[in-house]
């Protein structure tokens, strides 16, 4: 009971912290901050590791290694997605 | 044994975790918060990746970690496949590619949570941990299945009109209690994995029946949901690990998911159980002007015309829309606008919250033209705007430009805000044909006095237009 509570504590601090800091994302960003946000989802990699390198195992480790990588490739892909589409938002052209 | 670390210090080692956890956190939150502006959010995108890193790698050190075969191996195939997504994948496509992350982040954290269940005697668990497991397969799954038929929709592999039979929201509301049901027995039975499967089975079909009533023109709203919802699939399966990072990051994810979608249902001015639940853009109630009705003419603008009305313009706006974005037409879009800036018109950008597939993906298209982002105003800056404009250039958008929505209370999208366009001197529509848009409503804007009808396909017209205007 003590751990819920601790992680509801967590749960709803992080989500008023969530909706302040991301209500000021300006529109011209959204499509960024999707993508951006994607990639910070991919943090279930860390409980696709742990999931996946358990010894003796049959089932569970397939299941931890196809976990591995659909969340690698929200990680990579959409950090790097991301980093490609900020890198185009310019004040003035100078090319 | 983790044979990662040594067994002198191996006491101290998940403290340390945790603490890089905490560091991870917050560098997700400085890095969100660097977003809100242009300037700095590509820093702020950096942060959140070294935030991601740390996590990772202080996990490596888990004393749960045992064997690293399937880590080494797993981590290259996904990264192979996330770079090569991530390099290849047109500006236009991006809604796409957002929706398939979307489904891959659901379906880790489903899988996760799946693979907890499996490896661990299910007696062990506390009932948080099977709640919260079976929340994280039904938000995983769902939102796995969900993003794919979002997909399909997108790229036109189905059709984006809603695809709807007799009684489908009744098959959607038993499923659910079926899951329900399967729920409470998994719980009550945390030792029989049949419970298990039926339930994941349920989240699986529930993720493709909700989405596939949903017409094409919600689809900002869907990508928006289906975020969120990874975020909080993530989330879910933190509470599964009891593990803070996961918690955090996931609800930090969900909510700037929840907030675009609020911030997309209001640009459409319909509740999102309306979008859910509503299969909008079938014969419903008042949607009845799709047919063109006779008797009404439009005006067609020459090229030449067209060039003569803008290069002598004080001020002149561009609507893009998605159009705009089928045609790949962004780079010639701002060639134009060169030109006339070139001949000291004053051009900027008005940007409709819901135009294109996703939030904020004009802003990206035009970016990508080396559009400076100054010259993008949203909504509520460039309405103000519009009286004291004298051309503005529609341009494969449609329904957000609609004065219908201002006046015609029968219409489907009456009381959604637009962009005034029709408050300008003049608005020239750039359009293929007087075909209905995606949401298959006729515009009356295109009848109107002032307006002008510049046929063709945007990229074309614009390659004439810039023709026409280098020979003014």
């Amino acid at each position: 009971m003590e751990t819920l509570i601790m992680n509801l504590f967590i749960f709803v601090l992080a989500s008023f912290v969530g909706f302040e800091v991301i209500s000021k994302v300006p529109p011209t960003l959204h499509t960024p901050l999707m993508s951006g946000a994607n990639a910070i989802s991919g943090i279930t990699l860390v409980g696709a590791l742990i999931v996946a390198s358990h010894t003796g195992c049959v089932i569970t480790c397939h299941i931890g290694f196809l976990a591995i990588i659909f969340a690698t490739i929200n990680v990579v892909g959409g950090f790097m997605v991301t980093d490609r589409m900020l890198e185009m938002f310019k004040k003035k052209e100078d090319e | 044994m983790n044979p990662l670390v040594p067994e002198l210090i191996a006491d101290y080692v998940p403290g340390m975790i945790q603490l890089a956890y905490l560091l991870a956190s917050a560098l997700f939150i400085l890095g969100l918060k660097k977003l809100t502006s242009p300037a700095t959010a590509r820093s702020g995108n950096q942060m959140a990746s070294a935030g991601m890193l740390i996590g990772i790698v202080v996990t490596l050190f888990d004393h749960n970690i045992i064997s690293f075969r399937y880590i080494i191996a797993g981590i290259i195939i996904g990264s192979v496949i996330g770079v090569t997504l991530a390099r290849k994948v047109k500006m236009t496509a991006m809604p796409e590619l957002v929706s398939m992350f979307n489904g891959f982040g659901g379906a880790a954290s489903a899988l996760v949570a799946s693979g907890e269940y499996f490896r661990i005697a299910p007696q062990q668990f506390a009932g948080q941990e099977l709640a919260a497991m079976i929340i994280s397969v039904l938000i995983g799954t769902m939102t796995f299945t969900g993003s794919l038929i979002a997909f399909s929709k997108l790229r036109g592999i189905i059709g984006g009109a809603p695809i709807v039979y007799p009684g489908h929201k009744l098959v959607n509301l038993l499923l659910f209690i079926l899951f329900l049901v399967f729920g409470v027995l998994f719980f009550l039975d945390a030792g029989n994995p049949a419970y298990y499967l039926v339930i994941a089975g349920l989240a699986f079909l529930l993720g493709i029946l909700m989405v596939l009533p949903i017409g094409g023109a919600d689809m900002p709203v869907v990508i928006s949901l289906l975020n969120s919802l990874t975020g909080l699939a993530a989330s879910a399966t933190g509470f599964v690990l009891d593990n803070n990072l996961l918690i955090v990051s996931g609800t930090l994810v969900g909510a700037a998911g929840m907030i675009l979608t609020l911030i997309m249902c209001k640009a459409m001015n319909r509740p999102l159980s309306h979008v859910i639940f509503g299969a909008f853009g079938t014969a419903d109630g008042g949607v009845g002007n799709v047919v063109q009705e006779n008797g009404k003419t439009v005006r067609e603008v020459t090229a030449h015309d067209l060039a003569v009305m803008t290069v002598y313009a004080k001020r002149v706006v561009i609507v893009p829309g998605y159009g705009l974005a089928v045609a790949q037409a962004q780079h010639i879009v701002r060639e134009v606008a060169d030109f006339l800036e070139s001949k000291n018109v004053d051009v900027r950008y008005g940007i409709h919250p819901v135009a294109g597939r996703m939030p904020g993906h004009m802003n990206v298209l035009l970016a990508e033209a080396n559009v400076p982002y100054p010259q993008l105003y949203d909504m509520d800056e460039i309405n103000k705007e519009f009286a004291r404009t004298d051309v503005v250039l529609v341009i494969g958008a449609n329904d957000v430009v609609n004065p219908d929505a201002r006046s015609d209370t029968a219409s489907p999208i009456y009381g959604m805000p637009i962009l005034n366009v029709d408050q300008a001197r003049s608005v020239v529509i750039f359009k293929r044909s007087l075909n209905p848009g995606y949401a298959g409503i006729d515009n009356q804007l295109f009848y109107s006095d002032n307006s002008y009808l510049f046929f063709g396909d945007a990229k074309k017209s614009l390659e004439k237009l810039l023709r026409a205007l280098k020979m003014v």
